[in-house]
């Protein structure tokens, strides 16, 4: 029922993951074709089922968790019974991976930590994301999207030159969710071909501060703080983000080279500026940017941000309008690439959900089923995974043990 | 048993990387550090332009020097090679045929036009695990389209709903603006090498490589699938308007911080550090609900409290707390972070040109794979010899004969 052709076909992941961050990873281990089996708790269902984004508050009607959670299974368990830890131990003993991304600690005290699982699979591939890491002085410290965007350094460079920070969300929840992907399939890879396996300690706003290293190696050098630039850049100019004729369109625009400079001329129909020596260079013309910001700005705000990008492109300057999500849902270039898939839900319908950004000619990725509901696959786990009788099943029950 | 260290996890794989700037070379970079060797592949010209971005030691620009480059080349072995000469295209396949993985970021269609693609290449060496990262795929209207670092920011649909909060506030209607440095450059070099070791697990069952189309716009859109999806979804649109309801960024003495006490717990957790428990049972405040009602008594609680104090006593103070609580750490406060420092995330790599530096290393760790030392990038062409006579076994006059005909 849930193998896929992807290259992950065949491996379980027991997924213990909240939130994002670690569901992110989980989200791209299932996309690749790993069966993803996430264990909650009906105390403490995932938080993303009943967020802001929830159409009528019940707990299976999130499309925001669902867009976030597709392809998993749905096991609900009591992990304060010790049968619900027995449970787990069962299904670990024939698994590949855990992924779990709570506080420091939680684990061992659940009593599911590496030491113990490790004894139940010894080439279990576990891993463990948390705000800062497992060691160190913040290790205790509990972390968020907010918490890790402005303590990797992220934050601070990222906003208009004369303002404050910026507070990047749920995308950075994402990109730690990346980060821990690749550590797991590195883990996957070595294990196959030695059959040995691993802990990984994680560190969430490390994870980011890698997305910064060229600034991080300025001050490394120079002692230099990196400045929050707004759209510009250290050494090309023009290079901003321009208003459009309907109310909030914008389009990106960047010259790199003189090529691109003289082309960008002639669709502005200013062949003048082309010859015009104050803008000779690239150092020239980074010296004028605020007049040339001027100039275009005046020229893209009579037009529409796709058209001025065509018009652009053709003529070979890199111009791309900041798209907002409706852009991108209506957006011809990603239909032709086949990137919306619909996927029916039981309760929201239709659903419309992005597919693996990756295009793998011979093990493709993709997206099977949608998010698990709350639960929704007990059966299927325990019956057919763990081979339980229905008599098991029911006196399990009769215990609270999946509540 | 073995020892086993990091460098082992991909011990045994060999990396062509024919690629510049950040998501390509990230890639390789992600792929080198557990391992693999990694041969880049730089064309004539000067190499990677990565090589003229800096930031150089004191702003003098010098090849060996660039600051981007260094971080992005770690591990590496570099090799000069001219594809625009027959001989040039000849030694690239034989490369190939020798290699595991291709990483490429050639605009689609001109590794086909010199005969290079993944059919010419893969009927050479089926087994290779052929990457392509772009930065909208390898099909579709867009594929030939031109796209900077922050083009591709706003083309992923992030850069639409930032600055947003309180840059918001301050300047209403401003533009979009993209992530700092390269980030969705980077996002799109983790996602290539997400797929090439993929593929390469699905080659340890199979035993054929194939092609992995790597588009980093959508790259970029899945890390804001909550956004997009919802509008997807729903029809509702995030845009720079969005905010927090209670919290968020306030100046303090020193920089900025960001406070969000969403649970009841968290505001009790954080006025009690405060010194102000008593607002934790306050009627007004206690639940969810009643905080987003007093939002702005709450906020002027807050921003009073943090106004009178550095980051760094915000965070010792409310972090333990429960509350989530972060300053917005400069390069400086990330470089000198005690947390990082216990984990010896900054790692030290002597360069033949650069020195000494300090980089940042690894987010994980391996408990049977324990860190190793990292090399540093390569100098221009400081491997040819290495890889050209040891790898492809060509005699070292044949190898001076391709530099004098330009080919290397």
């Amino acid at each position: 029922m849930q193998e896929g052709s992807g290259p992950l076909a065949g491996v379980r992941v027991v997924d213990f993951t909240w939130a994002l961050a670690g569901p992110g990873c989980t989200l791209f281990l299932g996309m690749l074709g790993a069966e993803v089996i996430k264990v909650e708790t009906a105390q403490y269902p995932d938080a993303m089922r009943r967020g802001a984004y929830s159409v009528s508050g019940d707990l299976d009607s999130s499309p925001t968790f669902n867009s976030a959670n597709l392809n998993k299974l749905g096991l609900r368990l009591n992990l304060r019974r010790p049968e619900g830890v027995q449970i787990i131990k069962r299904l670990v003993a024939v698994s590949d991976v855990v992924v779990e991304n709570f506080r420091l600690g939680v684990m061992d005290r659940i009593g599911l930590g590496y030491q113990v699982l490790r004894q139940v699979n010894p080439t279990l591939v576990m891993a463990s994301s948390c705000a800062f890491g497992s060691t160190g002085p913040w290790r205790e410290l509990a972390g968020y999207a907010n918490v890790f965007n402005a303590m990797s350094g992220m934050g601070s460079i990222t906003g208009y030159q004369d303002g404050p920070p910026t507070e990047l969300r749920d995308s950075i929840d994402m990109r730690v969710g990346t980060n821990l992907t690749f550590a797991v399939l590195a883990a996957l890879y070595h294990r196959q071909r030695t059959g040995v396996g691993q802990y990984i300690d994680h560190a969430a706003a490390e994870a980011i501060t890698r997305h910064l290293g060229d600034a991080v190696m300025d001050y490394a050098m120079n002692q230099r703080v990196t400045p929050r630039r707004g759209n510009r850049d250290p050494l090309m100019a023009p290079h901003g983000c321009y208003p459009c004729k309907e109310n909030d369109t914008w389009l990106s625009l960047a010259v790199g080279t003189d090529d691109e400079w003289r082309a960008l001329c002639l669709v502005l129909g200013r062949p003048d500026l082309a010859a015009d020596p104050r803008f000779a260079d690239g150092a020239a013309r980074w010296a004028q940017q605020a007049e040339l910001d001027s100039i275009i700005g005046a020229w893209t705000c009579q037009r529409d941000a796709r058209q001025a990008m065509q018009e652009l492109q053709e003529a070979g300057v890199a111009a791309i309008p900041s798209f907002s999500a409706k852009d991108l849902f209506e957006d011809p270039h990603l239909r032709a690439r086949g990137v919306w898939q619909d996927v029916e839900h039981p309760k929201l319908g239709t659903t419309h959900v992005q597919v693996p950004p990756w295009r793998l000619s011979a093990t493709p990725a993709s997206v099977r089923r949608h998010g698990p509901l709350l639960g929704g696959d007990n059966d299927y786990v325990l019956c057919q995974v763990l081979g339980m009788g229905a008599g098991e099943v029911e006196r399990l029950a009769g215990q609270q043990v999946f509540e | 048993m073995t020892a086993m260290a990091e460098r082992d996890l991909l011990a045994g794989i060999t990396v062509l990387e024919y690629a510049t700037m950040v998501a390509g070379p990230y890639c390789g970079k992600l792929l080198a550090e557990l391992g693999a060797r990694v041969i880049k592949v730089e064309g004539p010209g000067g190499g990677d332009p990565a090589r003229r971005r800096g930031p150089f030691p004191e702003d003098l620009p010098d090849d060996e020097l660039s600051g981007l480059f260094l971080y992005l080349n770690t591990s590496k072995q570099g090799v000069t090679l001219n594809l625009e000469t027959a001989t040039g295209r000849d030694l690239f396949r034989r490369l190939a045929a020798s290699a595991d993985v291709l990483v490429e970021d050639a605009t689609p269609g001109v590794m086909a036009a010199i005969g290079l693609d993944h059919d010419a290449l893969c009927s050479l060496n089926p087994r290779l695990v052929y990457t392509s990262v772009t930065p909208f795929g390898q099909t579709g209207p867009y594929s030939q389209y031109r796209a900077y670092p922050m083009n591709l920011f706003h083309a992923g649909g992030e850069g639409y709903t930032l600055p947003g909060s309180l840059s918001n506030e301050l300047f209403p209607g401003r533009e979009p603006v993209q992530g700092g440095t390269y980030l969705a450059e980077y996002d799109g070099g983790l996602h290539a090498a997400i797929a090439t070791v993929a593929a390469l697990i699905a080659r340890n069952l199979t035993g054929s490589g194939q092609h992995v189309d790597v588009s980093k716009q959508e790259a970029a859109m899945m890390l804001n699938l909550l956004n997009i999806q919802l509008f997807a979804n729903t029809g509702e649109l995030v845009t720079r308007r969005r905010s927090y309801h209670f919290g968020g960024i306030f100046p303090c003495k020193d920089g900025y911080v960001i406070l969000y006490p969403r649970e009841d717990r968290h505001w009790q957790g954080l006025t009690a550090a405060m010194g102000r428990p008593e607002l934790g049972t306050e009627e007004r405040f206690r639940t969810w609900e009643d905080r987003y009602r007093h939002r702005d008594e709450v906020n002027a609680v807050l921003r009073e409290w943090v106004a009178a104090h550095t980051k760094e006593e915000v965070f010792q103070t409310a972090a333990p707390s429960g509350c989530p609580a972060a300053y917005f750490a400069t390069t400086e406060d990330v470089f000198h972070s005690p947390q990082f420092a216990a984990r010896d995330f900054f790692e030290e790599i002597e360069h033949p040109s650069a020195g000494r530096l300090a980089y940042p290393s690894r987010p994980y760790g391996f408990s049977e794979a324990p860190r190793s030392q990292q090399g540093p990038a390569p100098l221009l062409g400081q491997h040819n010899r290495e890889v050209y006579c040891g790898l492809l076994g060509l005699a070292p006059g044949e190898l001076a004969e391709l530099h004098r005909a330009g080919v290397v």
